[in-house]
């Protein structure tokens, strides 16, 4: 008898354990559920901006659902689509170009690198990843893009930067020197050359590290601002984000010499038009990174980042 | 060296005459192989050299008087008068203690916050919910920095930003955020955690995941309840994650990033006091002061600590792994 009422008790132990259990898991997920919303809200924010009325939102204020809904923002853009569209165009040219070039220069190097029987390897993997440690860092590359290669106003200042990434390298490197040798030492047996052996082999094996390296290379591009910022003074070469800042900016001007009582300085889109433009310029960045997350994901356990 | 030195697999089986021959080509196929490899790197080695070499030449500028049409090697030498004139300004020194200061917080701040969310998500872990949850937690760090700081204003815009709204609906005075530095470390901070959380916590829960469950398991029947399991177990084992981490941060203590500080605060000069880093320093003295050899003078100084750091770093990390673990540098 005694088992039995120690069985039951037991048993009594065991649910509420349970429900406790239940309980915590529960309110795990409504604090990550709050968590991610919170990562989420600013965007909706800006979204829920860009499709307010300009009147309201500046009686208003900013609000999570519009005050009073309008698509004049958007209209509004595409009214006198010339700049944006420009600004487009600049940017995808150079997320597709400077894409293709990063891994165009980037995977032979690992590939060469992971080779165990390259000669060269040692003294190589030494020059490209002692960089890591040391850089001149932006003032003398800046001479050098301006001084020496000047580069400044062309699309090239805009490529140039991110084509190599010498921690892309090392990731790149790593997982092409876990490829079975097999399939290569095969390969060399049936005759193929080592380019071939690279195009052929090598390259589709490793399409998960590179597609990796692919995103992250294009979202660089794609957010890029800062080279533009250094480099580029001629309006027609502005890259999207670029072009974000230069309007927040002058609009933060005008409102500034608005207020000692001066005329405005040129035409500076409406604060809707502007948060609508971030959403424009927004969009296809976060639909990459949602399309192809889960290479994002294993960017991480690769070690992608920094 | 003898050829046959190189293949100790020949066999007498093989006639004399054949492995010579063979040799040869192989050898002739070691020496082509080689030069493809050499090939395939020069375009990448090219890139380096120019963009990560030649700038190196360039922290001379750091010790001249640089004159743009008298080039990095023309300019007269001044020895470290840069160096002194840069350290006996109070910009400087007060860029270097925002960075500093700056960057302990964001580094404290995003340790516990990945840690605790890791931990969070492994407790519910589950591949489709993760998988979700990750996804969001990532996004932020997808945005760029003029999109931020767009809708830190709209958060923090005086007249009709949201914060400033709920302020006015309960019955508080409106704050002017754009000329309060005192609350800046702060938003900066939370700024910063938005953005970088995800991946913290993501690198710490592929960690976790990688953890035995018999450990728990035997903990469990010992007693052990979920916070001992995590201090006494999963903190232990994922230890050496987190002080890779933690040091590879330090090791960069100097170095801030630019766009938080440049977008996210507008470029606001009634914040500088809070919020001006020796990124936003230099980035100035470069284009907007056009002062080049005060510019370079920070920068020098910024990567010189950078460097003493990270080896020092990584030295310590040699003596603190365990063999069968290696997690130093190189």
């Amino acid at each position: 008898m005694a088992t039995y009422s120690q069985k039951l008790r037991e048993q009594k132990r065991l649910d509420t354990d349970r429900l406790m259990n239940l309980l915590s898991r529960f309110s795990i997920h409504i604090v990550i559920i709050l968590l991610s919303l919170g990562c989420l809200f600013p965007l909706l924010l800006i979204v829920s901006a860009s499709f307010t009325d300009e009147i309201a939102l500046t009686r208003f204020g900013y609000n999570l659902i519009p005050t009073q809904f309008s698509t004049d923002a958007y209209a509004a853009i595409f009214r006198t689509p010339g700049v944006i569209i420009r600004a487009y165009l600049v940017t995808i040219f150079t997320t597709v170009v400077g894409t293709i070039l990063a891994l165009a220069l980037m995977s032979p190097l690992a590939y060469a690198l992971s080779r165990p029987d390259f000669i060269l390897r040692k003294p190589l993997s030494l020059f490209v990843f002692f960089t890591m440690l040391f850089s001149g860092g932006i003032v003398p590359y800046y001479i050098l893009m301006t001084q020496y290669l000047r580069v400044q106003d062309t699309v090239l200042a805009l490529i140039l930067p991110y084509l190599v990434v010498v921690y892309y390298v090392l990731i790149l490197r790593t997982y092409f020197a876990a490829l079975p040798s097999e399939l290569i030492d095969a390969a060399r047996v049936d005759g193929a050359g080592e380019f071939r052996i690279f195009i052929s082999i090598a390259l589709p094996l490793a399409k998960p590290a590179l597609a990796t390296i692919a995103l992250f290379t294009a979202l660089n591009y794609w957010n890029d601002w800062t080279t533009a910022l250094y480099f580029v003074r001629d309006p027609q070469l502005y890259p999207l984000q670029y072009m974000l800042y230069i309007i927040q900016s002058n609009a933060q001007a005008m409102q500034l010499q608005g207020s000692v009582g001066n005329i405005t300085v040129g035409e500076v889109p409406t604060q809707t038009a502007r948060m609508a433009m971030a959403v424009l310029a927004t969009g296809p960045a976060a639909l990459m990174f949602l399309v192809f997350q889960r290479y994002l994901v294993r960017g991480v356990t690769l070690g992608a980042f920094r | 060296m003898d050829a046959s030195f190189e293949q100790p697999m020949k066999t007498s089986v093989v006639p004399v005459a054949a492995p010579r021959k063979r040799f040869e080509s192989l050898r002739g196929h070691k020496f082509s192989r080689n030069l493809v490899w050499l090939l395939m790197s020069l375009p990448a080695i090219l890139w380096i050299l120019v963009f990560k070499y030649m700038t190196l030449f360039g922290v001379w500028i750091a010790f001249t008087d640089f004159k743009v049409r008298r080039g990095v090697f023309g300019s007269d030498f001044v020895g470290l008068d840069n160096f002194r004139f840069l350290f006996a300004t109070d910009t400087a020194l007060r860029a270097t203690a925002n960075t500093i200061f700056l960057n302990v917080l964001f580094i404290t701040g995003g340790l516990v916050a990945s840690l605790l969310i890791a931990w969070l998500m492994y407790e519910i872990y589950s591949s489709k919910l993760t998988r979700f949850y990750q996804t969001m937690l990532l996004l932020p760090r997808f945005i760029s920095w003029v999109v931020v700081g767009y809708f830190v204003y709209a958060l923090l815009a005086t007249d009709n930003g949201l914060i400033n709204n709920i302020l006015r609906n309960v019955g508080l005075q409106p704050i002017s955020w754009y000329a309060t530095p005192q609350a800046w470390p702060g938003i900066l901070l939370l700024t910063s955690l938005w953005s970088g959380m995800g991946i913290g916590s993501l690198i710490y829960l592929s960690g976790m995941l990688a953890i035995d469950l018999q450990l728990f398991e035997a903990a469990r029947i010992d007693g052990a309840n979920k916070w001992q399991q995590f201090s006494h177990i999963t903190l232990p084992i994922i230890l050496p994650l987190v002080v890779i981490n933690l040091l590879l941060s330090l090791a960069f203590i100097l170095n801030a990033d630019f766009g938080l500080f440049f977008q996210v605060t507008r470029n606001q000069p009634l914040l500088y006091s809070t919020t001006d880093v020796l990124d936003t320093y230099i980035y100035r003295s470069l284009i907007v002061t056009q002062n080049v050899s005060m510019a370079a003078a920070a920068q020098f100084y910024q990567s010189i600590v950078g460097f003493v750091l990270v080896l020092l770093f990584n030295w310590i990390v040699r003596r603190i792994e365990r063999a069968d673990e290696p997690l130093a540098l190189f």
